[in-house]
């Protein structure tokens, strides 16, 4: 459906990548890990190596967490949105097929949150 | 010569000459390009006259009982005032409750006068524009009301000198904000659904009730008076609400479809927005109504049920988002006090862990989930602020891109996993948080790409105090939010160890004692 209203209704997307200075958004979200309440977002250029994005930025969001120190990364399942994918670490963002606003969702197999109740 | 006297009128002769015949119909400009707003929506009006009053309030009577109001309230307010009423509430925890609601209550009475006045001036039939310029006036009465209750706590307690400068900058005041910014860029129509019938008439018990008796269960005469003093404007306000629905599902069989999808649209915001409502009464008050539960049973199933039961006769179905608001009261609050609570910097208002007994009364109010999902949360979290490690969450959320709420909440059936949406429009990506704001997107995205999320604004450098050069090599985008929110120092962190518990806990001792 388009827009009902009473002259031209045109305007551009307040998000859109050319916005963010040659980087671009992601989200990312530690699945049966929602203590953390929802995913966090970062501005990041395209060329950040997989392996960085978890050094840098999910290891200080996550590490409070009493399972973060015993994932095996080996076994982490990897999803971009619904789609899942295995990340080659040593390439960038984009060679990983990461565009602008996507969500990155990681499942750790065995650890479920406190209790194992998702939390 | 005999004097001639003029026979005084009659209720209904006065009412009809002081407002219906006030209006008139445009001779210099023909009558749709003076009211062009009234047909774009789609909505079919053929009499305007049919609209009724169901109050027959004239201008001079509404000003009448509105001074008396005001005499009494303020007299009430000054009298809390000058007995240092703020020491007489239950506990300075309380003073939060204030805090949430000044920041994000008032702003949005001024959004929904401004609404009114400019619906009063598109719409047509003199009932509803005199209706509407009264219910104008009201809010902005509230909006004014409420500032003045609150200030007097300004002088002792931290975060509540800013709120206006904070409104349209804080992440989590961002809900009421899109809420009505939503409305009021909509039409007329879709502008009374929203705010006259969704929010005044489905929703507003869910927020008066819980807010009016928890003010005057905590001690708090001042929020208590402002409360009763506004309750029998909003019986106004929903009638008015119901009055325009009935109106344009009478005048033409093809107004029902449109008004059908504006009541599932903004039931769904209007529940969205009140999750925060719901973390107040269950978290917030230290002595606590009812839970948020309950209340959602009786305003909202209940009486919400019944209204829609009332209307079936026009075919109006209940809203389509009911089953989904009814599985989610036993959740909301608990993720959103998990939200706040992890954010202690960034807020203006202070957050804790629950005490133990006020745990088990959150277990004996939600026996489905509470125990299960959330205790072992804040049972976990005691324990790392025992250990000096207060959580602390020092990452930006992600919003969904319709209601502008943190993606929280969890996926229908299955609380163990968030819920995510998304569509592609034009080549990009949007997020949402539930089937419901997915959907009011897709059917108008040109208006949505333009919403505003305050997490993303920050990385492109737009949320920045003035000064800051955003071109420099070395900016870094939100390394100033404390400057650029104004948020006071004393105000951030847990609720524990913070200034108000100390002076409350001092000043009351000087109160008291000798
Ligand atoms: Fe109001
Ligand atoms: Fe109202
Ligand atoms: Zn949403």
């Amino acid at each position: 459906m388009s827009i009902t209203a009473l002259g031209p209704y045109e305007f551009k997307s307040r998000d859109a990548v050319e916005n963010y200075k040659g980087k671009q958004l992601m989200y990312v979200n530690w699945e049966k890990h929602r203590m953390f309440s929802r995913p966090f977002v970062i501005a990041v250029e395209p060329s950040l190596k997989f392996s960085e994005l978890i050094e840098k930025f999910v290891t200080p969001a996550y590490e409070f967490h009493p399972d973060f120190a015993q994932i095996d990364w080996s076994k982490v399942v990897w999803q971009n949105s619904n789609t899942p994918f295995t990340p080659q670490l040593d390439k960038s963002l984009a060679e990983n097929g990461v565009g602008h606003k996507d969500l990155i969702r990681f499942t750790t197999p065995g650890l479920d949150g406190l209790n194992g109740i998702g939390y | 010569m005999d004097m001639k006297v003029a026979k005084k009128l009659g209720l209904k002769e006065r009412y009809t000459m002081m407002t219906r015949d006030l209006a008139w119909d445009t001779t210099y400009q023909p009558m749709d390009k003076v009211f062009p707003q009234v047909t774009y929506e789609g909505i079919k009006i053929h009499d305007w006259d049919k609209w009724e009053d169901p109050f027959r309030l004239t201008m001079d009577a509404y000003w009448k009982y509105q001074a008396e109001k005001e005499r009494k309230l303020y007299a009430i307010l000054d009298a809390f005032n000058q007995n240092n009423g703020h020491l007489s509430v239950t506990d300075a925890r309380y003073i939060n409750v204030l805090k949430l609601f000044l920041g994000s209550t008032p702003p949005l009475e001024l959004m929904a006068g401004r609404g009114f006045s400019m619906v009063g001036r598109q719409m047509v039939g003199a009932g509803p524009r005199v209706a509407c310029m009264m219910q104008a006036v009201d809010e902005y009465r509230h909006c004014q009301t409420q500032i003045h209750s609150i200030s007097n706590y300004n002088k002792f307690y931290s975060g509540l000198s800013e709120f206006a400068h904070q409104q349209s900058r804080m992440w989590y005041l961002a809900d009421g904000k899109s809420f009505f910014d939503d409305a009021i860029t909509a039409g007329p129509f879709e502008f009374m659904v929203a705010i006259g019938f969704a929010f005044e008439y489905v929703l507003t018990n869910i927020l008066f009730v819980p807010f009016i008796s928890g003010a005057a269960y905590n001690g708090d005469m001042a929020a208590m008076t402002v409360g009763f003093s506004a309750q029998s404007d909003e019986a106004r306000h929903m009638t008015l609400g119901l009055e325009c629905i009935k109106f344009m599902l009478e005048q033409d069989p093809d107004n029902l479809p449109i008004v059908q999808r504006w009541i599932d649209k903004w039931t769904w915001r209007g529940t969205r927005k009140l999750a925060s409502v719901g973390m107040m009464m269950d978290y917030m008050l230290p002595k606590r109504i009812m839970s948020f539960k309950e209340a959602w049973e009786i305003y909202f199933e209940e009486n919400g049920g019944a209204l829609f039961k009332d209307l079936a006769r026009y075919g109006v179905t209940v809203p389509k988002c009911f089953p989904q608001t009814i599985e989610e009261k036993e959740h909301i609050t608990h993720q959103s006090w998990i939200g706040f609570y992890m954010k202690p910097d960034a807020m203006s208002f202070h957050t804790w862990s629950p005490s133990p007994e006020e745990l088990d009364w959150l277990s004996e109010k939600y026996p489905n989930t509470f125990d299960k999902y959330y205790r072992p949360v804040y049972e976990h979290w005691a324990k790392m602020e025992k250990a000096g490690k207060r959580f602390n969450n020092k990452t930006q959320p992600m919003n969904c891109q319709v209601c502008v709420t943190t993606v929280k909440y969890n996926e229908p059936g299955d609380p163990m996993t968030t819920c995510f949406r998304e569509s592609i429009y034009k080549g990009e990506k949007y997020h949402f948080c539930s089937d419901h704001c997915k959907e009011i997107f897709e059917h108008e995205p040109e208006k949505y790409i333009q919403t505003f999320i305050t997490s993303h604004q920050v990385l492109q450098g737009k949320c920045e105090p003035e000064g800051v050069d955003t071109d420099a090599p070395d900016f870094k985008p939100g390394s100033h939010m404390m400057e650029y929110w104004r948020l006071d120092p004393d105000v951030q962190g847990d609720f524990n160890g913070s200034l108000d518990q100390k002076n409350f806990a001092a000043w009351r001792e000087l109160a008291t004692k000798n």
